[in-house]
């Protein structure tokens, strides 16, 4: 048995303490990108959190100014990359009001329709990468699996996974593909049990519960004060919606529960996006039985591209046309524009003012987790630094859209 | 909307006389044009004010008018959330541009405010920790000006940038931050 030596501290003098500085990130895996928390540590207590972005700042904004207004639609995709339909359909529906347009009712039905299916994917993640921070890994490999099958859906549509650039101003790209109802009807089939499969795995995980209720409480006054908007308010308790509230497109014929919860806490907030999956699904379900029949694209040859693209190769008419909007774009009114949607992370708004060119002058965008990250500042001051984690988790920031 | 409309233009008519300008309603929001110095008092009566309830900011925007003479503007977006209502607050500035920081009213406004000194310089009075938030501490100039240029300027992190020496504006970088705005680190 070897002796222990028992270290005495000097008598009279208190144990000398002090505030340490910890860099969580940018290279963290729960920080979901790159972001990178400054920590004031009292102990085991965060103190002050100081975060900073701009890691992934790309200037889209400025970017924006020289390109025309269909060449930033692939700028949008690379916002929120986890749905890019959303972001898609928020910066068309705003040129589209400077342009006093709308377009026909069965692009409505399919842009929402992408919207949904990209909210789906959206909270799928945080779905599973939630519990994946706190230490319980199985959530996350089955939640990819089922944003696969969204993946080739959108894929099916598209042509492509993640950046699909679909919408165009006055209508989408393309028409559904053959093939499509049904597949997205097995998949509106298993996907609500799925979820309860999600649920039942993390619902009654004991660890999972105790680090995530309770935690990070912000209250509805903070959230609102903060600018916190989408499923992290709803789950304080703010009954906002701007699908409900301010209809746009064709939610105002759909028929879809607001989820909100009072807790404030993180599995409020993870909870909140749980449900709001299986509305999702009720949404496409009946997007899938209102589709009506017509055209997917506005009939006007200055702003949109020839339905039929063959008739380019043999009518001089669509040739110019399609080099015209190809080449220069098409000149949008003098104006400006705030136009807000429901994305999956929060309030997608963009404002845009346009000096009656082809390029707009100015376009803001007003990205959800950009504000969603200072709810870190709402959650109370003294708190343990793995509870930091669960907060980051929970407010669910995707960095691209934090550094646009 | 008419009904709304005439509502918000009367209390505000009747509480700052002419001092805000009605720039009209159009595609959801109602549009006011308010000198910088009145931003405070405007925003603290919009979200008080009981049947208006302003209460939540939605953005706060910097553009840049170049070549005007009152170059830059500060846009605000306010929703109201009881009365699902959105307002619009423009604010021209000259050179440099200065306008007292809304963080008092609303604390989101912290990062919007940071942004718009980020991208266009706009200096916000009073603002508890006005620091650069995308571009990197000692970054020189403002990027989203609109005589920057779009490739930034040539450097040795920057081979492809546009020639010249950077603007020599008075109020470059974070100099110009009186050193009680200025968090020490």
């Amino acid at each position: 048995m070897t002796e222990v030596t028992e270290l005495t501290r000097p008598e009279g003098e208190a144990l000398q303490t002090k505030e340490v500085l910890l860099n969580l990130g940018p290279q963290h895996p729960s920080t979901h990108g790159v972001l990178r928390l400054v920590l004031e540590l009292d102990g085991e207590y965060v103190a002050r959190v100081d975060p900073h972005i701009g890691y992934l700042h790309r200037g889209t904004e400025k970017l924006a100014e020289s390109f025309t207004y269909t060449q930033i639609f692939p700028l949008t995709d690379r916002l929120d990359y986890l749905c890019p339909p959303s972001n898609n359909l928020a910066f068309a529906l705003a040129v589209e009001k400077l342009l006093g347009i709308e377009a026909p009712i069965r692009a409505q039905y399919i842009r929402v329709l992408m919207a949904e299916l990209a909210r789906i994917s959206g909270h799928l993640l945080i779905t599973g990468a939630l519990p994946m921070d706190l230490g319980a890994m199985t959530a996350l490999v089955y939640a990819m699996r089922e944003r696969e099958m969204i993946m080739d859906l959108l894929e099916m549509i598209s042509g492509a996974r993640m950046h699909t650039s679909f919408c165009r101003v006055g209508g989408v790209r393309e028409d559904l593909p053959d093939g499509f109802f049904p597949k997205i009807r097995e998949f509106c089939d298993i996907f609500p049990n799925r979820i309860r499969d999600y649920e039942r795995l993390v619902e009654n995980n004991r660890v999972f519960l105790k680090r995530t209720q309770g935690i990070g409480v912000i209250s509805a006054e903070d959230g609102i004060d903060l600018g916190l908007s989408g499923p992290n308010l709803r789950a304080s308790g703010v009954d906002w919606d701007i699908r409900r509230d301010e209809p746009y497109e064709i939610y105002d014929r759909l028929d879809f529960n607001v989820i909100t919860r009072d807790e404030g806490d993180c599995y409020a907030r993870w909870r909140c996006r749980v449900e709001e999956m299986r509305e999702s699904v009720r949404i496409i379900e009946q997007c899938l039985d209102q589709m009506p029949e017509g055209p997917f694209q506005i009939d006007m040859p200055t702003i949109a591209f020839p339905v039929n693209k063959d008739k380019v190769h043999c009518s001089m008419e669509a040739l110019i046309q399609h080099f015209d909007l190809s080449a220069y774009g098409f000149k949008v009114p003098k104006g400006e524009v705030y136009s807000a949607i429901e994305a999956p992370k929060g309030e997608l708004g963009f404002y845009i003012i346009s000096d009656g060119s082809q390029k707009p002058f100015r376009m803001k965008v007003r990205a959800p987790s950009f504000v969603n990250l200072q709810g870190l500042f709402g959650v109370g001051n003294a708190r343990y630094l793995a509870d930091m984690i669960a907060v980051l988790g929970s407010l669910d920031p995707v960095m691209a859209e934090v550094d646009k | 909307m008419s009904v709304e409309t005439s509502l918000i233009r009367t209390l505000i008519a009747e509480r700052f006389g002419g001092e805000i300008e009605e720039l009209g309603f159009s595609h959801g929001v109602h549009a006011f044009a308010s000198p910088p110095d009145m931003i405070i008092e405007l925003c603290q009566f919009l979200k008080g004010h009981p049947a208006l309830r302003f209460d939540f900011l939605s953005d706060i925007c910097g553009v840049d008018h170049y070549p005007e003479t009152l170059r830059y503007e500060a846009v605000y977006h306010l929703y109201s959330l009881p009365n699902k209502w959105r307002v619009r607050i423009k604010c021209r500035l000259g050179d440099p541009p200065r306008v007292p920081s809304v963080t008092g009213v609303w604390r989101t406004a912290n990062w919007h405010e940071r942004e718009a000194w980020d991208m266009y310089g706009i200096r916000f009075n009073g603002h508890p920790d006005l620091r650069r938030i995308y571009m990197w501490e000692g970054f020189e100039g403002f990027p989203q000006r609109k005589d920057f240029p779009l490739r930034g300027y040539k450097d040795t992190l920057n081979p492809f940038g546009a020639e010249g020496p950077p603007p020599t504006q008075p109020d470059l970088a974070t100099r110009d931050i009186p050193q009680g705005e200025r968090r020490e680190r």
